[in-house]
């Protein structure tokens, strides 16, 4: 943008850098030449390293600074579909974060951690209980590499029962971009199936493309579009009586916790997005958690290391336990932080909380979906019941007025609105993908679906305050195709 | 209103085909789907010497908003894909039906079910409704 910086954004703590600043007394004492002598000439620093040298409080400033910038849960509502951006309660992390916990060391024997171990245990079993599945394995360190665990394992299966044809997996047109991503790291080729105008599978479509290379179908249930896939049963029959097995995605767990369970649709393997429904840290790349679960046919390929309980000890099962195991995916016992506070979140609960966790989803998710389309939306699903998320469609906005949904959404940020998902999932034309959660208030969804009325108001008589917005935010309008290209971000001085 | 010049033939998932006096033929995006896409930043194009089955993704296009598959509407092999692409993705907004091309392929099958201009007409109009 060539437009002046807004006195509000905060530079880069390189440009508050002088040379020389800095608390050196404070230093460590470097090491001399002699220590780096073994390394061969090329690879050793001829200069060093170009680092910012700030005073202690100028680094406080710079950091809380940039902190206020933050646009987050914590300070306002954020309808973020397919994300699932809950409130995470401040309990979970603060007894995540007991020096008990922090202070073990991974390689400590488990005599000296029979605590976390139990934990670990409770966690795998509270999860098999919620999805209905036989086993579960906590290491995954993302939802992308409990997908990749997933795959992984149904390869292995049919590799172990010497059906090696079995490289094709099935996707609905609206998965998720990550479950054809994942087939095609685990070298299986993609077949896409549509779904109907009522936004379930086309069970045509599906018979037409199971067959014997069918290696598996990958499944959101309820799916992208925000709605419960009511043939599930008999998709289920299809692709297992082709030798398929049934893949659940958990990123829209959240909608039927402690109501219905994927192992109870008929579903073979799940990986479970801890960061979306079990209140883990969300995004900024980690660290995460992906647990993945399995019906019993699959068990023996879990990934290790693996929780168990053997004469009333806790013990670790490694390769030697599961010589089938599809092997190791992180380094330890995956991220084990934030696995205690997902177990934390699943004890405060508890059976019937998970239930309600559920139902104020749905509940808010209809509730919002009403209010916007007596308002004058248009429901991208207008028959179905929302489940807890739901799509509108802007798409009579965008031919009659010329207001795009991401028009919409950039003008939610100056009402103090996180904005929903745009455009995704792409089949529906100018859409917005909404998600309020379970943990909003009444007085929070009013005020979304009142920003909501208000812009579409100004939309027909100021369109171009909204096509123009923000107007309120540090920055602007982004230019969305030159940060997809200009990767090349280092800072570099002034000469 | 999207440009759908009538000489050309369609795909239900928005690629444009021309036949060549040679008997080749040029496919594309249609200006409709440039249109919904957005701003376009990436586009893979298939190599050239690839064998591809009607339907089959052979190309992949990236926009601001996503990535999405292009799919071959003929069974063909690939004579080549657009080198200029590569560092011009935007070519594909500003001229989808000219030098914004994705492929000349030499069809190897039969020609499926491809639609006229006027029912490819027809088609984005319903999805617009």
């Amino acid at each position: 943008m060539s437009a002046a910086r807004d006195t509000r954004l905060e530079k880069l703590i390189f440009e508050y850098s002088v040379s020389g600043r800095g608390a050196n007394d404070q230093w460590p004492a470097l090491p001399g030449a002699e220590a780096s002598a073994d390394l061969p000439a090329a690879l050793r620093r001829a200069a060093p390293p170009l680092l910012p040298e700030v005073s202690e409080l100028e680094a406080v400033r710079h950091f809380t600074r940039l902190s206020q910038l933050n646009f987050s849960i914590d300070t306002h509502f954020y309808p973020l579909g397919s994300c699932t951006m809950k409130y995470n309660p401040k309990a979970c992390n603060q007894y995540a974060m007991l020096p008990e916990f922090l202070a073990r060391h991974p390689l400590a024997p488990e005599s000296l951690g029979q605590g976390v171990l139990e934990c670990l245990f409770e966690l795998q079993q509270m999860l098999c209980e919620v999805t209905g599945m036989q086993a579960v394995a906590l290491s995954p360190m993302a939802g992308a590499q409990g997908e990749y665990a997933g795959v992984a394992m149904m390869r292995a299966y049919h590799r172990s029962r010497g059906d090696l044809a079995r490289t094709e997996i099935i996707v609905p047109e609206a998965a998720h971009g990550t479950n054809p991503a994942t087939a095609t790291l685990c070298g299986c080729t993609v077949r896409e199936v549509p779904v109907d105008a009522a936004g379930d599978v086309d069970i045509e479509a599906l018979k037409a493309v199971v067959g014997p290379k069918t290696a598996g179908i990958m499944l959101t249930n309820p799916s992208t579009l925000g709605v419960f896939e009511r043939r599930i049963e008999e998709v289920a029959r299809i692709v297992h009586a082709a030798g398929g097995l049934l893949y659940y995605d958990g990123a829209n767990l959240n909608a039927i916790l402690g109501k219905v369970r994927p192992g109870d649709m008929g579903f073979d393997v799940i990986h479970v997005n801890l960061h979306k429904t079990f209140s883990t840290p969300h995004g900024g790349g980690g660290p995460g958690a992906g647990p993945v679960g399995v019906a019993a046919r699959l068990a023996p390929f879990l990934p290790v290391p693996v929780v168990a309980r053997r004469d009333g000890r806790y013990v670790w099962l490694a390769e030697r336990d599961l010589p089938h195991s599809i092997g190791r995916l992180s380094a330890f016992a995956g991220n084990v932080g934030v696995l205690l506070r997902a177990y934390v979140y699943m004890r405060m609960l508890g059976r019937a909380g998970m239930a309600q966790v559920g139902e104020y989803a749905t509940l808010n998710a209809n509730y919002l979906l009403a209010r916007l389309t007596r308002a004058g939306f248009e429901a991208a699903y207008p028959h179905r019941r929302a489940s807890h998320e739901f799509i509108l469609t802007l798409r009579r906005q965008a031919r009659e007025l010329g207001v795009t949904a991401m028009d919409f959404a950039k003008r939610l940020l100056d009402h103090g609105l996180h904005a929903p998902t745009t455009y995704f999932p792409l089949l529906v034309p100018e859409c917005l993908l909404i998600e309020p959660t379970e943990t909003e208030s009444k007085a929070t969804l009013d005020a979304f679906a009142q920003a909501m009325a208000d812009i579409l108001l100004e939309a027909a008589q100021e369109p171009e305050q909204v096509t123009s917005a923000p107007h309120t935010m540090p920055v602007r309008r982004l230019d969305d195709v030159r940060a997809a290209k200009q990767l090349d971000l280092a800072w570099k001085p002034s000469p | 209103m999207s440009k759908v010049p009538p000489d050309l033939k369609y795909t239900r998932t928005h690629e444009w085909l021309r036949t060549r006096p040679d008997g080749t033929v040029e496919v594309g995006i249609t200006d409709h789907a440039q249109h919904a896409l957005g701003d376009l930043v990436f586009v893979e194009v298939p190599q050239a010497g690839r064998t591809v089955a009607a339907g089959e993704p052979f190309a992949v296009i990236e926009s601001v908003k996503a990535a999405s598959d292009v799919y071959a509407p003929l069974a063909a092999e690939v004579i080549e894909g657009n080198p200029a692409l590569e560092h011009a993705p935007e070519t594909l907004n500003t001229d989808p039906y000219g030098e914004g091309w994705l492929a000349r392929i030499r069809p190897t099958g039969a020609p499926g079910a491809l639609l006229s201009a006027a029912e490819y007409e027809k088609l984005t109009a319903e999805e617009s409704d």
